[in-house]
């Protein structure tokens, strides 16, 4: 569905990214992860277009879309539920939902509209709160239905577990797996590498900028070099 | 006490001191010879006053206390009064109150039938139609515009130049200018979309500083300092309403079998430009409804969240510069007819401020409260005209009791927001 061959990407003279590659299949809840200034985040933004890359390819259902703006990216059935949430704080949980909709078909819109308050019915509750004053937790149930609002094929997530408690966490994994067997493809990265490689089905290890490992989600969390450098030993 | 006594024989003594540097001396220039007139009464009042309030300096707390106090009530009672309209809900502004509203502003002009009342009605609508277009950048946008008065200029102008060159009609004009100031929106728009907040700010500002300048210096086209003069009034249906119509046409008092009277013009100025005003907050209250003027506003609070929609914020940024500029053009065309003579006297930076000043003091993005302060600000401009330079001064303490006062504006902005439940019979949102 979405592969990356080769990218490499940075910020202006200075390369984050050296020969990215990697692939997601329809239907799968696939995660990347990593340290702290891994690339974690160049490769989400390299993926949705913030940053132009240096070389390589970027191919979304057999179209190279490495050269497309962030927006012309974002309608080609791609959601992202940004780091650190980012809800429009004045607006209410209704209209930013609606603004997740603004490309989707009205009849479309309403029925996932009901469909996100079932995934999220906490959402529900809160209907015509201002999403800034909703709790980190509620923000990125916010946050997430508000991509699915687009009917994505494929749905990228930016560190949704970022400053939640545990409980939270959790409910929050556990849509993410429903959201997968609904039929969206869910792309996760994650610093709470536990928590993803349980969900995921497959895995990434980032390192500096390079892929250092691949495999399964089971696998990876019981390699050794995997548990010692972000499972802390468990 | 007996401290505040001490302290008041040193304050005394300084200010002694200083006073006498001050203004205890007048320096007089007669000729090439200059004398110091001594002033001593102006050090002693002076002094006396200090001495005074060094001494009572207790009582005196106290009673800036009482004041603090009462003003205090005054801002909860009318907290009250808020909330009282709050519970009302809705019915706050209904269709009644507009009809209302809107017969007393048609019958006002012939009640008053004084050229000078009508006058300072149609500079308010002037005000209005500005900072209600202002209000689409400033505060839909979010994007801080300190130039906007130069998009009048280009409306003004647009109709000043195509008439005087190529007899344009007023009627003509009027669009012509509209989209004449929107494109100069576009074309600053187009270098500045990567600023932000400050920078905007300094930039649009630039910009209405260069066009000022270029206005006073292209004297072929815009006549330079002197402007551009004797530019035609609109018609009405090609009926003039000068004494004598020119070319063989009936002016409008023959053309009805009235006496000449110079009113009739004020008149229909009047209801010219109340049209206008009602035009554009129709044509405002539609834009904000619609998914463009949501994202408007989810441009202003977070424009990476925008980007991740698949928002276009390049063009939603220039579709709100170039729809503000389009109404300060049609503001502008409209000036340039009512004063048949332009210069870039009118074009300066403080009107960009005062235009600014009413959009905050109404209460970004609230159209009835822009109305509000706009007739406030008309009134108090038109009042305060003799007291000249200290005019500002006035605006400032304003200002400043509102950013104490009411922090968010006079009306702050009740949003417009969508149901989904109601949307198949509204279809108020076509997402």
């Amino acid at each position: 569905m979405l592969e990356l061959r080769n990218v490499n990407s940075g910020y202006g003279s200075i390369q984050a990214l050296h020969d990215i590659s990697f692939t997601i299949n329809q239907g799968e809840i696939v995660t990347l992860i990593g340290a702290n200034g891994a690339g974690k985040s160049t490769t989400l933004m390299t993926l949705c277009g913030d940053i132009s890359i240096i070389s390589g390819q970027i191919v979304f259902e057999n179209e190279d879309i490495s050269s497309l703006k962030p927006h012309e990216i974002m309608r080609k059935g791609i959601a992202i539920s940004p780091e650190g949430r980012r809800v429009f704080p004045k607006l209410t949980v209704e209209e930013n939902l609606m603004l997740g909709a603004y490309f989707t078909p009205e009849q479309e819109a309403a029925e996932m509209f009901e469909k996100v308050l079932e995934l999220f019915p906490r959402l529900k509750e809160r209907i015509s709160q201002q999403g800034g004053t909703l709790s980190g937790g509620e923000q990125q149930m916010l946050a997430i239905g508000r991509a699915l609002m687009a009917k994505p094929k494929l749905l990228l997530l930016d560190e949704p577990s970022l400053g939640l408690a545990p409980l939270i966490i959790n409910l929050i994994f556990e849509v993410l797996a429903d959201i997968r067997d609904q039929g969206t493809t869910v792309f996760l990265v994650e610093q709470n590498a536990h928590k993803a490689l349980a969900l995921a089905d497959r895995g990434y290890v980032l390192e500096n900028g390079r892929i250092v490992k691949e495999g399964r989600g089971k696998d990876l969390s019981s390699d050794p070099a995997v548990k010692e450098a972000y499972l802390g030993g468990h | 006490m007996k401290q505040n006594f001490q302290n008041a024989i040193i304050a005394t003594v300084l200010s002694f001191v200083l006073l006498s540097l001050t203004i205890g001396g007048l320096i007089q220039v007669e000729g090439i010879e200059t004398t110091v007139v001594a002033r001593p009464w102006y050090v002693v009042i002076g002094c006396t006053i200090v001495f005074i309030i060094q001494l009572f300096r207790d009582q005196l707390v106290f009673v800036f206390k009482g004041f603090g106090n009462v003003l205090k009530t005054l801002v909860r009672a009318e907290q009250i009064a808020e909330h009282a309209i709050q519970l009302k809900g809705s019915d706050r502004f209904n269709p009644l109150f507009y009809l209302t509203v809107l017969i007393c502003l048609s019958v006002y002009p012939f009640i008053v039938s004084d050229k000078l009342w009508i006058g300072m009605f149609i500079d308010i609508y002037i005000y209005i139609l500005l900072a209600l277009g202002l209000n689409i950048v400033v505060g839909y946008a979010g994007l801080l515009n300190l130039g906007y008065i130069a998009f009048y200029a280009v409306g003004a102008y647009t109709y000043g130049i195509l008439n005087h060159f190529y007899d344009f009609s007023f009627w003509l004009a009027l669009p012509l200018s509209g989209m004449t100031a929107a494109l100069a929106g576009i074309i600053l728009g187009f270098p500045v979309l990567r600023l932000r907040g400050d920078y905007l700010a300094i930039v649009t500002l630039g910009f209405g500083q260069v066009l000022v300048i270029l206005l006073r210096n292209l004297g072929s086209i815009t006549g330079g300092p002197d402007g551009i003069g004797s530019i035609d009034r609109p018609t009405m249906f090609g009926i003039e309403f000068s004494r004598r119509a020119k070319e063989g046409g009936v002016p409008f008092h023959e053309f009805f079998g009235l006496e000449y009277n110079s009113i009739i013009k004020d008149f229909f100025f009047y209801f010219l430009a109340l049209a206008l005003v009602i035009f554009t907050i129709y044509v405002i209250s539609r834009l904000v409804k619609m998914p463009i003027g949501r994202s408007w506003e989810a441009l202003r609070e977070d424009e990476t969240a925008c980007k991740s929609l698949g928002i276009n914020s390049t063009s939603v940024k220039l579709s709100a510069f170039a729809i503000s500029s389009f109404f300060a053009g049609l503001a502008g065309c409209f000036f340039a007819a009512k004063q048949r003579h332009i210069s870039p006297e009118s074009f300066e930076f403080i009107e960009s401020v005062i235009v600014l000043a009413i959009v905050v003091m109404g209460g970004m993005g609230s159209t009835i409260g822009i109305i509000l302060a706009a007739i406030f600000v008309a009134v108090l401009k038109d009042y305060s005209q003799d007291l000249q330079e200290y005019r500002m001064l006035i605006f400032s303490l304003i200002l400043i009791v509102m950013m104490i006062w009411r922090p968010r504006g006079l009306f702050p902005a009740t949003r417009p927001f969508i149901k989904l439940q109601n949307r198949q019979k509204s279809q108020e949102c076509g997402c």
